[in-house]
């Protein structure tokens, strides 16, 4: 099944007296279970890309499915809900709420979901068992390292059963061991729960580990390798 | 769990929020303590102003007015004093002769209102038999005693058995006097009505001016219930209308317009003192919402909606207002309660003060619906001064504002 489809996405910004052509007509499927790595330079057009995907931008032109359902024309509002309901983001700097501990983080996306108070604390447990962070659930941000952040940051992108998860340079603030670590368990949650993941990355290590590398250029992508 | 995210983010900087929940207490503080000294204030002059000085309601001949003819006294005045005992609204009538005249001691002379007066009637009417500061309320002098205020004392340099002259017009529009004999010295607080109301019997009175012992020119009625004053006073206004009948706030506009305008007054200073206060709070809200221009970025690329942020954010600012609001009325009112019962002395402006009739002890006093209505009113700041800050951080784009370097 194809959890995004993007045919002829086209974004123009029209900021400044010269138009940019961020995205040149892009085409793309990606399937359940992908573990996919976007790579490109700068202004290659990546970060826009990866806003339409997310659902935070909406396209010039063109066409967005996410799980079957055409993000292209919904409202702002819309897309809110879509994204909560549908997509799970990992950033580049956590972006973890500094006052909530690791569980209050990972609850907090289902309570936006009016989840029913049992389902959030057994899922968030569950949640958090998987990325390794037993015994650290009631710990603050500022007292977890920045691998173990970035694994709250995961664990919080699956709270609300996303179609996939969106990861924008996910170990760019991670020494080498945490990057490691990290990758293996979004690799594992891949692997054994079907996961979609789409990385945005710099990474050498994550291009590696990536079964599908597109290759983003001048708004366009100029290379799509499966491994 | 909105609530508890905001409630956590007061925190996120202690000192500036623990400045601005200072400011907010402070002023609150003021405000409250102002008001229930204000009110205490207001309450006294007025308890002082209907207890003890004028009563609930008054009648009189329409022709009496202010210069006080003896010839315009109340027509079949023991009558109405009878029918106005019957009412069953009514709980004290007293009927006064009234006369304009002289008084002097050895020292000096000033001029008074005689009130002659039955004081076990008196009694059911005003409290001044309560305020009597040296002697007694009509006993201890056998013949023709007189009861003085005490700044009059203080003037005529006289003291409980002094005697004291007392020079009038009879009427036959003969000058005549009498002597009289201090029998007690009230203080209530205020000097102007000191110094002017000395009250004699009745009966010296009538028989000083050489009238009919059944003539009044004064009746003064005490109700059961002071909150139905304007419907009794029309009642009997009504019933007695060939007489001139007015209430409290018509024989001393002053004391109306004091009761009436006294809650506008404090809220309007409390308003104003909250207004100040928004200022500082909106500007501490900016620059919380400012420094978190990437998280609120993220909560919005996660889903949260648009409704629920501002919902945080104005929670937030109304949180912040009420602590410092809490703690400021509290303080207020602790302070209130401490000095509610000694009182504040304000002697050193006394002078000023009791000749305008305000005691210058003040007990301030707590009105708990004041309390709702100021706590409302920092509910209503708090609310206000979240909505340009919350509106600011509705504007963020999320994807600008997640990739934004603090």
């Amino acid at each position: 099944m194809n959890v995004i489809e993007v045919k002829q996405l086209e974004k123009v910004y029209n900021d400044s007296e010269v138009k940019v052509h961020a995205l040149n007509g892009v085409d793309l499927t990606i399937e359940e279970g992908e573990f996919t790595a976007i790579v490109g330079p700068s202004g290659s057009g990546k970060t826009t890309f990866l806003n339409m995907l997310g659902g935070l931008d909406q396209p010039t032109s063109g066409y967005i499915s996410i799980g079957g359902t055409e993000i292209s024309q919904l409202s702002s509002s819309q897309l809110i809900d879509f994204r909560l309901n549908n997509i799970g983001f990992v950033f580049q700097a956590y972006n973890l709420i500094p006052v909530l501990t690791a569980k209050e983080n990972v609850e907090f996306i289902m309570h936006l979901q009016n989840q029913p108070k049992a389902e959030r604390e057994n899922r968030t447990m569950a949640l958090l068992k998987a990325v390794g962070l037993e015994g650290r659930e009631n710990s603050r941000p500022n007292k977890l390292s920045g691998g173990q952040q970035q694994r709250v940051a995961v664990a919080r992108a699956l709270a609300s059963k996303p179609k996939f998860v969106l990861a924008d340079e996910p170990t760019a603030n991670l020494d080498s061991k945490s990057t490691e670590n990290l990758l293996e368990i979004m690799e594992d949650l891949n692997k054994k729960e079907n996961i979609t993941f789409v990385f945005s990355t710099h990474d050498q290590r994550v291009v590696n580990k990536a079964r599908r590398v597109l290759t983003l250029e001048d708004g366009k992508i100029i290379s799509d390798v499966r491994k | 769990m909105i609530a508890s995210i905001s409630w956590k983010n007061i925190w996120r900087n202690r000192l500036r929020s623990g400045v601005i929940i200072a400011a907010i207490t402070i002023g609150m503080f003021a405000g409250v303590f102002t008001a229930t000294f204000y009110k205490g204030w207001i309450k006294q002059r007025l308890d002082a102003g209907v207890e003890t000085e004028v009563s609930h309601i008054q009648i009189h001949n329409r022709e009496f007015g202010e210069n006080y003819e003896l010839k315009s006294f109340i027509p079949e005045s023991a009558k109405l004093e009878a029918d106005l005992a019957k009412e069953d609204f009514i709980d004290g009538v007293s009927a006064r002769m009234v006369v304009q005249g002289m008084i002097a001691s050895t020292e000096t002379g000033t001029g008074v209102r005689l009130l002659g007066v039955d004081p076990e009637k008196e009694k059911t009417v005003i409290n001044l038999y309560k305020k009597v500061a040296d002697g007694q309320f009509f006993d201890g002098v056998k013949r023709n005693p007189i009861l003085i205020g005490k700044k009059l004392a203080e003037k005529l340099k006289v003291k409980v058995h002094s005697k004291l002259v007392v020079t009038l017009q009879d009427s036959q529009g003969h000058l005549t006097n009498e002597a009289f004999r201090v029998c007690g010295i009230y203080s209530v607080g205020n000097g102007m009505f000191e110094e002017m109301n000395v009250f004699v019997l009745k009966t010296d009175l009538v028989r000083f001016v050489q009238m009919d012992e059944a003539t009044s020119h004064e009746m003064v009625v005490h109700l059961k219930n002071h909150d139905l004053l304007k419907e009794n006073g029309e009642y009997l206004a009504r019933k007695y209308d060939q007489l001139l009948v007015q209430n409290w706030q018509q024989l001393t506009p002053e004391l109306g317009i004091l009761n009436e305008y006294g809650n506008i007054y404090i809220y309007f200073f409390i308003g104003i003192i909250l207004l100040s206060l928004g200022f500082g709070i909106v500007n501490t809200m900016l620059m919380a919402v400012m420094e978190r221009v990437k998280e609120i970025g993220m909560l919005m690329a996660v889903g949260m909606s648009k409704f629920r942020v501002f919902w945080m954010l104005m929670l937030e600012t109304v949180l912040l207002t009420l602590t410092g609001g809490v703690f400021g009325i509290l303080l207020g009112l602790l302070v209130t309660a401490a000095t509610s019962k000694k009182g504040i002395d304000l002697s050193f402006y006394a002078k000023g003060l009791e000749d305008m009739g305000y005691s210058s002890h003040v007990y301030p006093t707590i009105e708990i619906n004041m309390v709702v209505v100021i706590v409302i009113l920092v509910l209503v700041t708090g609310l206000i001064a979240s909505i340009y800050p919350a509106r600011k951080a509705l504007k963020y784009k999320p994807a600008e504002a997640i990739r934004i370097d603090m």
